[in-house]
């Protein structure tokens, strides 16, 4: 299958508005399992030191520890993907979220047909190649069989477009990529007087694509890249050299975005200096 | 309006500034409203702020729209995308609180999931007693048969070379604490039937069938081992006090797996996808009760089991839970939608 271009998909809410998901990457979700993963062993590792320490029986202390695994890792993922933050700590750290895919809320069934599916993702071939060894009886082609197994589901993900794991086929549901956005102020105060005029062919030059390039060159304010671009849109549109570039490109931004955004309003959009 | 007063050469420069002056404390409104709702719950809002929010929401969703048509501020449009995505969530797919969606599932969602599998539980039921009967027969003819079908471990000393005292004894004492029981039976065959019989089923559903049949083997086989000893219905009590719930569990698990299964293989004038999401709804639902009744089977073996040892009262025990479980599925469950 083609990799796919992006990962944003269409989400319309019944009001009509386009969200734009963007879907978790499967990096992204991997980081997030890993952060679970290595939180439910430091708790488990504490729980086994906690009934070392308290000096109960072999027996009462295997016992604790199977059932407390075993509620530890199943209510982990359900408890937390049904919370209103839609994930567990790792994915809330990598800003994801568990979405219904249809739009619908996301239901106690869903999370739980979901999460079940992790048994025998994950815990099926790692437990099995754990009692394998621990009794020294995994041959190589048991080994073989067990990779062979988990990485068909481990690496499900990466062959379908929306990054499905097969728990997230079943459910119905998929992980979509959160932000966390400030509202900043506008890049410009409009209310500087006295900028500097641009000829029609010097503001035709660049798209919105460019026009957003710019915006974060004079947000980062970085003296090295904004005289570099400041050369390049001179060099380009013939104009001579005066010495101030943070302020020839904040007056090229307001006169290309005028114009960009005049031209918005009579339906023409512009994506790039190509179009 | 006096920011008009400040009108330059620049003319929509200006517009966007007023949109967002405008605008601007209504979305700081609905950004601090979402982020106490992801922080705690929907009961952090007051009154007033609850009644806002719709309003604050479509007026949001409002702004996204124009500032996608008419503004090239990317980061406002990135800040305005985000906030909906965030407040669509929680407004539209927030949770019922956790008491009404317990009481829903144990009063409508649960006996509905587990009735509408009725077909495919009837199913793996037949399939379960077609094995055990088959398994049953051989171990009669042949005693070797049984070492072909329950591995050594599982088995723990039951099987035919076993003497009948030993046999009494497996059934009537108390060997391990409660708790030890109870806690290997979570990982003991059944519960691993049941969960694998479930997550397997999307592989067209029979590695589903195979592990139901070969449920019913083992419990064949094992009652053949107790019956040639004339202990054939003192361990049918033995099983019944918990094996009625655990082995309904099971079918049901299995039930759930051959949904899935056949919604994939067969999934009719629906998307082979939305066949399996439409399947692996109703079928976790079922799922998270069968997790349930795992549970209730788990109490019953680790304490009941040890507790009551007498025949008649495991019968008893038994037979009242079936009758529980398929009046509550069946007959009584989710009729009031």
């Amino acid at each position: 299958m083609l990799a796919p271009r992006s990962l944003k998909r269409g989400f319309v809410t019944p009001e009509g508005v386009d969200l734009k998901l963007e879907l978790g990457s499967a990096a992204a979700r991997a980081a997030a399992f890993l952060i679970d993963a290595l939180i439910l062993m430091a708790l488990l590792i504490a729980a086994t030191l906690a009934l070392i320490y308290l000096g109960s029986g072999p027996d009462v202390a295997l016992t604790l520890w199977l059932v407390g695994f075993f509620f530890l890792r199943v209510g982990w993922f359900v408890v937390f993907e049904m919370g209103s933050r839609g994930g567990t700590p790792g994915k809330r750290l990598l800003g994801l979220r568990v979405v219904a895919r249809d739009g619908a809320r996301l239901t106690a069934a869903a999370v739980i047909a979901r999460n079940a599916m992790r048994e025998i993702e994950v815990f099926l071939p790692l437990s099995f190649l754990g009692t394998e060894a621990a009794e020294g009886t995994a041959d190589r082609f048991l080994i073989l069989f067990a990779l062979i197994w988990s990485g068909t589901f481990l690496f499900f993900p990466l062959f379908n477009r929306d990054r499905l794991r097969v728990g997230d086929l079943v459910a119905g549901t998929w992980v979509v990529q959160t932000r966390e956005a400030r509202l900043v102020p506008e890049v410009l105060d409009s209310a500087v007087a006295g900028r500097r005029q641009f000829s029609d062919e010097a503001l035709s030059l660049y798209g919105i694509y460019e026009l957003h390039t710019l915006e974060d060159v004079l947000r980062g304010g970085r003296a090295d890249s904004m005289a570099t671009v400041a050369c390049a849109i001179r060099a380009k549109a013939g104009i001579a050299d005066d010495g101030d570039d943070p302020g020839f490109l904040a007056d090229y931004y307001a006169a290309l975005r005028t114009r960009l955004e005049a031209g918005l309003l009579t339906g023409q959009r512009r994506a790039d200096k190509f179009s | 309006m006096s920011a008009a007063a400040r009108q330059l050469p620049g003319g929509p420069l200006i517009n966007a500034d007023r949109f967002r002056s405008i605008h601007q404390a209504e979305w700081e409104r609905l950004d601090a409203l979402i982020t106490r709702m992801e922080k705690r719950s929907v009961r952090a809002l007051g009154d007033e702020d609850l009644l806002a929010l719709p309003g604050l929401y479509r007026t949001t969703l409002s702004s996204l729209s124009v500032a996608r048509d008419t503004s090239l501020d990317r980061s406002l449009i990135i800040y305005l995308e985000q906030l909906c995505t965030r407040a669509y969530f929680q407004i539209y797919g927030v949770q019922a609180p956790v008491r009404r969606q317990l009481a829903s599932f144990f009063a409508h969602a649960w006996p509905t999931a587990v009735r509408g599998l009725w077909r495919e539980t009837l199913v793996s039921a037949v399939l379960m007693l077609l094995a055990a009967t088959a398994a049953f027969l051989l171990v009669r003819s042949a005693p070797e048969w049984f070492y072909a079908i329950i591995a050594g471990d599982l088995a723990s000393g039951r099987d035919p070379s076993a003497s009948q005292e030993h046999l009494r004894a497996t059934l009537y004492d108390s060997g391990d604490g409660m708790l030890v029981t109870f806690a290997t039976y979570l990982f003991t065959h059944n519960s691993q039937v049941a969960i694998f019989a479930f997550a397997l089923g999307f592989a067209f559903a029979v590695p589903t069938v195979l592990l139901i049949l070969y449920n019913g083997l083992s419990l064949g086989a094992m009652f053949a081992v107790f019956q040639t000893q004339g202990l054939g219905i003192n361990f049918t009590a033995w099983l019944m006090i918990h094996g009625t719930t655990e082995l309904f569990a099971v079918a049901v698990a299995g039930a759930a797996g051959i949904r899935i299964g056949m919604a994939v293989a067969f999934p009719g004038r629906v998307m082979r996808m939305e066949s399996a999401v439409l399947a692996g709804r109703q079928a976790g639902t079922a799922m998270a009760g069968v997790v349930l009744m795992l549970l209730v089977a788990g109490i019953l073996e680790g304490i009941g089991r040890q507790t009551v040892t007498g025949d008649v009262a495991r019968f008893i025990i038994g037979t009242a839970m079936l009758t529980g479980w398929i009046i509550y599925f069946y007959l009584w469950g989710g009729r009031r939608a």
